[in-house]
């Protein structure tokens, strides 16, 4: 049984509908996230499993019983906080401490679990500090502490480190996966980053307009994205408007307008003469001299539009002979060279047969 | 210095002489060992001393304190009350209401306030009604302060609480009020400062019993401005002064502190 099944869920305000229809449900133990842009409904969802919302109609189910109604306190759910909200009058052993007291148990308990819990963030002598003398991280990891400490059912994560910088942020990440894994609690994780959630989840809920759009694995989400939002919306990807001419189990044969044919990888669910797009990853996509062997089954000419060097990799956009553009990555693995190619310069684009896939309109 | 500096600067020098020097001048000849404000003819503590001894100003003086702290005490209860629930219910037309008679003319609140004892209550007037009048106008200040301290913080603050099992008592008892509780006292101090001067209001709704402190200098000052005035005026100074000095302070540093949380939210 599902330990959070969110069942037909929908949330109205007055002028729009900010979850409609969603359903969810989440296993013990993974590290699930809610994943969309801003208004997309993820933390709506959230605060109605905290219980500080409340759906129009659905359920929410918490080891199969129904927690609308039930009012935040009695929840067996905790929240770590975009802003960590430690209470500013309380020393750090006093915030961490606090579930604990409210819970009724002992003093020497609380004593002995909010020493085990400063240990666990790396704390262990932060205990009679104030949050006011806490750098970033570590109010962080104090917020992590005091969410964990009394051992919820499940744990809720909004954009937990959205206010660290790049640096602090991967450090935070990784504790955060090891800490999820010693512990063993479920993880409810809300971002809008989808280098995070593609980086920390076990399982992935994207969503768009208060609608769930996929529900997968980290990996299937990037490499089969279900629809153009998905798609676009993970990663980086080139598209162009196709039409399926031949299709197969494992392969499509596609015609792509004054480009010619393209093979894509083979999809159950499209069949000959549906109408979508041919969706390419920067990364499967070859760039070399237009006088190169075309030894991949898509190969075109183009001209280099223009391209972005960040350091580890350089981003070529090409222009193909039909108008579109399409993205190519090369990685700087030669020493001491910048470029290879320069804007204007004519070349060949190419990448396996099963590398692109078909997206219906 | 140049230019624009001298000239800022006398300009502050002189805005604050404009404030201070009559209150200097007060302070001063409080300790003037003459009769008349005229001349300074020299140091003595004689002015204090016959205030001691004047039992009618002695009685005034308390009777202000008894007025002033139970009206701060219960403009603190219900300005916090009414501080909470402007910053919880977003009802527009609900801080209009209570910041009001902040803003209204004493003269009109004291006028009101009198017809309404008299004709609608049929109260004697006295010490309750002044309580009451007082508590009025307080109410106002006292839910300013707090609800500035409140819009100041992060209101996931309050829901933390209840997410990690604390009940709304709870989570008013042991984070709202102790988080707010600088407001709270630098509302009381400054009802409390707001009360024990307050002239006009008093004067329309203390009826002909007991003397009251600034009506009772007013009645002095009728006769001669003696320095014993100067005595009583210097003491509700200082006591004023110490109030207000000790409000701004709390409060600015209970915010500091809870800012530094905020920014690490952004």
């Amino acid at each position: 049984m599902a330990l959070l099944e969110i069942r037909n869920v929908t949330r109205r305000f007055s002028n729009y509908t900010a979850v409609d229809n969603v359903s969810v449900s989440v296993k013990a133990g993974e590290f699930f996230t809610l994943l969309g842009p801003s208004g997309c409904g993820k933390t709506t969802l959230l605060r109605m499993i905290a219980g500080f919302d409340l759906p129009d109609s659905g359920q929410i189910l918490l080891d199969g019983t129904d927690m609308v109604g039930t009012p935040p306190e009695k929840r067996p759910v905790h929240t770590v906080f975009q802003t960590y909200a430690l209470f500013p009058h309380m020393t750090v052993a006093d915030n961490i401490a606090f579930p604990l007291k409210m819970a009724g148990k002992t003093p020497q308990e609380i004593k002995a679990r909010v020493g085990e819990a400063l240990d666990s963030v790396r704390l262990p002598n932060f205990g009679s500090r104030f949050p006011h003398e806490l750098s970033g991280g570590q109010k962080q990891r104090v917020a992590f502490a005091r969410g964990l400490v009394n051992r919820p059912r499940l744990l809720l994560l909004d954009e937990p480190l959205g206010a660290l910088d790049a640096k602090l942020r991967e450090e935070m990440q990784i504790e955060l996966i090891n800490l999820q894994k010693e512990l063993g609690i479920t993880f409810v994780f809300v971002t809008h980053a989808q280098d995070e959630a593609l980086a920390l989840s076990h399982r992935i809920a994207v969503m768009n307009r208060g609608n769930v759009e996929q529900i997968d694995e980290p990996s299937r989400i990037y490499s089969f994205p279900r629809n153009r939002f998905v798609a676009d919306f993970i990663g980086k990807i080139s598209m162009m408007n196709a039409h399926v001419v031949e299709a197969a189990p494992s392969y499509l044969k596609l015609d792509v307008k004054d480009l010619g044919e393209v093979m894509a990888a083979g999809n159950a669910g499209v069949k000959v003469g549906d109408n979508g797009v041919m969706a390419i990853r920067p990364e499967q996509v070859r760039i070399s001299h237009p006088s190169g062997e075309p030894h991949l089954k898509n190969h075109f000419l183009g001209k280099v539009h223009d391209f972005l060097y960040v350091g580890d990799v350089t981003t070529y956009i090409v222009e193909l002979s039909n108008g579109t553009y399409i993205e190519a990555l090369l990685p700087n693995s030669a020493p001491g060279r910048a470029t290879f190619f320069e804007v204007g310069d004519q070349v060949g684009v190419s990448w396996r047969h099963d590398a692109g896939i078909f997206l219906n309109d | 210095m140049s230019r624009s500096n001298i000239w800022l600067w006398s300009a502050a020098v002189l805005t604050y002489a404009f404030l201070y020097i009559p209150l200097a001048i007060v302070v001063l000849y409080s300790f003037n060992d003459s009769k008349l404000n005229a001349e300074w003819v020299g140091f003595t503590l004689s002015w204090y001393k016959a205030l001691l001894n004047n039992t009618e100003m002695l009685a005034a003086a308390r009777n202000s304190l008894i007025i002033a702290l139970s009206a701060s005490f219960s403009a603190t209860l219900l300005g916090t009350m009414a501080g909470l629930a402007i910053h919880r219910y977003k009802l527009k037309v609900l801080p209009v209401l209570v910041f009001t008679p902040v803003a209204m003319p004493e003269i009109l609140l004291g006028v009101s306030l009198l017809l309404f004892f008299l004709q609608v209550l049929n109260l004697t007037l006295g010490m309750v009604s002044i309580i009451i009048a007082h508590t009025t106008f307080c109410i106002g200040f006292v839910a300013i302060i707090v609800r500035a301290r409140l819009q100041g913080m992060d209101e996931s603050i309050f829901e933390a609480a209840r997410d990690l099992g604390a009940s709304p008592w709870q989570t008013f008892r042991l984070v709202t009020l102790p988080l707010i509780m600088p407001a709270v006292v630098a509302g009381a101090l400054m009802s409390f400062t707001l009360s024990i001067d307050d002239f006009v209001i008093t004067f329309f709704t203390k009826g002909v019993g007991e003397p009251i402190l600034p009506i009772q200098i007013y009645t002095m000052i009728k006769v001669a401005v003696t320095p014993e005035v100067n005595a009583i005026s210097t003491l509700l100074m200082l006591l004023t002064l110490v109030m207000i000095i000790f409000a701004f302070r709390l409060e600015a540093r209970a915010s500091a502190r809870t800012m530094s949380l905020d920014e690490a939210g952004k």
